[in-house]
């Protein structure tokens, strides 16, 4: 049974990391081929990342936009969560499906969606609308992670707090906020991330005055093929598992996934 | 008037009433118990008191003022709940420091008060654990201390000991009672453990179905519960039909002597199961069958068949009845033991 | 904590912004986009209001309805394919330990959060003739000549099994994790084998589970946009590729709008009509 086991999961990942294996092959490649097993090795197409201005800019465009919406994302889901946790407002639960709905629908209908609408107020193409767009795609995230922080705290905490003299205000500063923190880390990483992977709800909304880093891919790939859409590639998955590596590390993961019987094994 | 006083207070969810009507007056310094089944209105009761619940009518007086409806982070009370409550992201000073550093209290005060309270419960040292690394019987002791950090006025308990295993639970209710006694203060406890109850309290108030039963000190409620549920749920006892026909009174349809049920026809007798003496069969008594003999070491408890009604005797191995099963005997009545309870 | 009603204006105050943003943000954009889908287009991707069904009845042909048919097939071959394969992968995950369940959480995560752009680039990487798996099948005697796998359906359903699987696994993994293990336990003393158990014990148990897993995988393969361009022909392209086509490349917005509002209903009536059978089915 073990055996078959690690077969099963040994395949599993070997399907994973095969694209990502011959990806990081060929972004080595000293020349501009396509090619692999590399034919010579070379980091220069990393350095081409930061020293091409169009691939510099594309990043930090990235970069900027996964920030600025992540945050947004968290304002948002934040009061939200606490005051479907803090509140008796069963007709409030319409705003919780609205800050899920996004996510689940097919992005394609959020996108246009997006789209008709920066068309008809005119604000089309701003690159703040792009922002918005992001953070109210992505909302979903810190939305469930922080709904489920709220669910993990014992309201019993928040009556002793009442009872030793801490009013409302006090008891959201010293008892709340600092055990709910650990889920807005990880809602605004989670965010963070998606939000710089993403690619049809910023093509649609800023495609034709901003360049992020997935559109320039694409783009790119339509002209032919250069090794720095490799090495932007490794780039972002090293990215990706440092930063849930780091959320793993500082929370709980398993318990951020829904495990709520985290014990340890 | 020095103390805690409920009058006429009235808790409804929707059109459940939880707490019906009730009066308590606690003197300053007392011990009061809160006992009753799960969902007699009990912990409501206490949450009212703490600003936690708000009553539907009626007024809670603390020290002569009317505080039904100042919240309850102005109160100035200490509470440990029944889940304890300790913060998980901060120490055991910062535990017990919070109600201090929450009023401004300057930090070398605060560090001063919390070395005295750790002293208190026997924790010197432990102020720089995290709260999780702590114990069962110290996490206990740490809620305690953190409720009493700023010297309340009123010190309140919801279901305390329930999560100590029972020799945890059998100390710690006698180190709260000593603590309680060296400090003077107010303190009102949750429980539905009569042990407990009987242990810790000057005043024993028995509640069931929202409303009190019985209010007096565990002695009194134990020799004289005012009605069939106080006599059932305090320990154990027989409860036996008795009726009255003309002069002659009968017990589980035999007749008794030497026992009066006042003016009422019919009544309840409560007799504990160490007043119940077994005799030889005939000699002006109940008489019945042995049907099991439950020996416990330190107890012996006969069970005895009395017209399909079981009895209960229990005895000291030193007066140990020389009965087995199937044996008829004899069971006696002491008027003095047997407490009449009118339907 | 007692929970209650709100009080005072001012306890609403939280739920201000968040509501402000969820209602111009996300739904008037949507009920924009329902209305665009009714209007008349003019040219140079201009349209004026007006209420007409023209642009719903433009795709009522063999055409789109081919796209559409291969859309949900395709969608539905994703979801089976990513259940089949995440079903047994986590339920084992789930009884690993700690330590190694959260190697594997972070490495799904980093997959899942991976580009569509960047998916389709590793795989059509993988899949070409230069640089691709069959220069290793060629390496070790196996193929005597490398060559291109793509574009073909195989390298789209494959390119978007592996966008899909790990959203699997994160999607079955809590109901998977909170089985309750003595379960499997109970079976094995009572005489089945570790798979029968699985088969016999685990899968009933978790019926509905797998059910909602599958629309969940559903929608989300219906949203695949660029692997369809990426890796496969045009015969591939799914209905998510022509609301884009439309709404970018031919600027014809009413369409795109009553696609996508078609793409939600049909969506929306899938769902529906799976959870009605669950019912019905739980019921019996």
């Amino acid at each position: 049974m073990n055996g078959l086991r690690n077969l099963y999961f040994t395949l599993i990942g070997l399907f994973l990391a095969l694209p990502l294996i011959v990806v990081a092959g060929v972004s080595v490649n000293e020349k501009q081929t396509l090619a692999f097993p590399p034919k010579s090795f070379s980091l220069s197409w990393y350095g081409e990342i930061f020293l091409n201005p169009e691939w510099r800019n594309a990043l930090l465009a990235s970069l900027t936009l996964a920030a600025c919406s992540a945050a947004v994302a968290v304002a948002i889901a934040l009061p939200l969560a606490w005051f479907l946790w803090r509140r008796v407002a069963p007709w409030a639960n319409i705003f919780q499906l609205l800050g899920v709905a996004p996510f689940t629908l097919p992005p394609v209908i959020t996108a246009l969606g997006l789209l008709t609408f920066w068309a008809t107020t005119g604000f089309y193409g701003q690159p703040w609308t792009a922002v918005v767009s992001h953070a109210i795609f992505f909302v979903t995230l810190p939305l469930v992670t922080l709904s489920l922080g709220f669910t993990a705290i014992d309201r019993s905490l928040v009556e002793a707090a009442a009872t030793m003299g801490a009013d409302d205000k006090t008891i959201f500063r010293t008892v709340v906020l600092p055990l709910i923190l650990p889920y807005i880390v990880s809602g605004y990483a989670f965010a963070f991330v998606l939000s710089l992977n993403e690619y049809i709800v910023a093509y649609m909304t800023v495609g034709f005055t901003m360049e992020t880093l997935p559109i320039k891919i694409f783009n790119a790939l339509r002209y032919g093929y250069t090794p720095t859409m490799a090495s932007v590639t490794i780039l972002f998955v090293a990215t990706a598992a440092v930063i849930f590596s780091l959320v793993a590390r500082f929370g709980d993961l398993p318990k951020l996934l829904g495990a709520m019987a985290a014990d340890d094994k | 008037m020095s103390g805690l006083a409920l009058s006429n207070v009235t808790k409804e969810f929707g059109s459940f009433t939880a707490v019906n009507n009730i009066d308590i007056t606690v003197p300053h310094g007392t011990f009061v118990c809160l006992l009753g089944p799960s969902g007699c209105g009990k912990t409501t009761l206490l949450r009212m008191i703490a600003g936690l619940d708000l009553p539907t009518s009626g007024a809670i007086r603390l020290d002569g003022d009317d505080i039904t409806r100042v919240p309850t982070h102005k109160r100035n009370l200490g509470m440990v709940f029944q889940s304890l409550a300790l913060f998980p992201h901060l120490t055991v000073g910062e535990n017990i420091a919070y109600p201090l550093r929450i009023r401004g209290v300057a930090k070398e005060e605060q560090k001063k008060r919390v070395d005295e309270l750790l002293a208190m419960i026997h924790l010197s040292g432990y102020a720089d654990r995290p709260v999780s690394k702590l114990s069962g019987g110290q996490r206990q002791r740490v809620a305690i201390a953190r409720a009493l950090s700023i010297s309340p006025k009123l010190f309140l308990l919801d279901e305390p000991l329930s999560a100590l295993d029972a020799k945890l639970r059998e100390a710690m209710q006698v180190e709260l009672r000593q603590l309680q006694q060296k400090l003077g203060i107010t303190t009102i406890v949750v429980t539905h453990d009569q042990r407990e109850a009987m242990t810790m309290a000057d005043t024993v108030v028995v509640m069931n179905k929202g409303e009190i039963r019985q209010a007096a000190s565990p002695i009194e409620i134990y020799r004289r519960p005012a009605d069939t549920f106080v006599a059932d749920f305090i320990g154990s006892t027989n409860l036996l039909e008795a009726e009255a026909t003309g002069g002659a009174v009968s017990v589980l349809g035999q007749p008794v002597s030497g026992i009066s049920l006042g003016s009422a026809t019919k009544a309840t007798l409560s007799v504990r199961p160490e007043d119940v003496h077994l005799t030889a069969p005939g000699n002006g008594a109940l008489s019945g069958t042995v049907t099991f003999v439950r020996d416990l070491g330190g107890t012996i408890e006969t069970f005895v068949d009395v017209a399909g009604r079981q009895i209960v005797a229990v005895s000291t191995p030193r007066a140990r009845p020389d009965v087995t099963v199937g044996q008829p005997v004899g069971i006696t009545l002491l008027p003095d033991v047997c407490v009449v309870l009118s339907k | 904590m007692r929970r209650e009603k709100p009080q005072k204006l001012l306890d609403y105050a939280p739920i201000v912004f968040p509501a402000a943003m969820l209602i111009v943000f996300f739904v008037i954009p949507f009920a924009t986009m329902i209305a665009v889908s009714f209007f008349q287009r003019e040219q140079a991707g201009f349209y004026t209001p007006a209420f007409q069904f023209a642009n719903y009845e433009r795709f009522l042909s063999l055409f789109f309805a081919n796209v559409l048919g291969f859309s949900l097939m395709l969608a539905i071959a994703v979801a089976i394919c990513c259940v089949l394969l995440a079903l047994p992968f986590t339920y084992l995950l789930a009884r690993m330990s700690r330590k190694a369940q959260i190697v594997w959480l972070v490495a799904l995560l980093s997959v899942l959060s991976l580009s569509e752009v960047i998916i389709g680039f590793a795989w059509s990487t993988l899949l070409s003739r230069t640089a691709g798996i069959t220069n290793l099948l060629v390496a070790a005697g196996i193929m005597t000549e490398a060559k291109a796998l793509l574009p073909s359906f195989g390298a789209v359903l494959t390119g978007m099994v592996y966008q899909a699987f790990p959203y699997t696994v994160l999607v079955l993994y809590p109901a998977i994790v909170r089985l309750d293990p003595t379960l499997t336990e109970a079976a094995r003393t009572l005489g089945a084998s570790p798979l029968k158990a699985f088969f016999t014990v685990v899968v009933p148990a978790l019926r509905n589970t797998i059910t909602a897993t599958l629309i969940m995988v559903f929608i989300f393969a219906l949203g695949s946009y660029l692997l369809p361009q990426l890796l496969g022909r045009p015969q591939h392209w799914t209905l998510s590729v022509l609301i884009t086509d439309q709404a970018i490349y031919q600027s014809n917005m009413p369409f795109a709008a009553a696609m996508a509002v078609f793409l939600v209903l049909v969506t929306l009536g899938l769902v529906a009509l799976t959870v009605i059978a669950g019912r019905k089915g739980e019921a019996a």
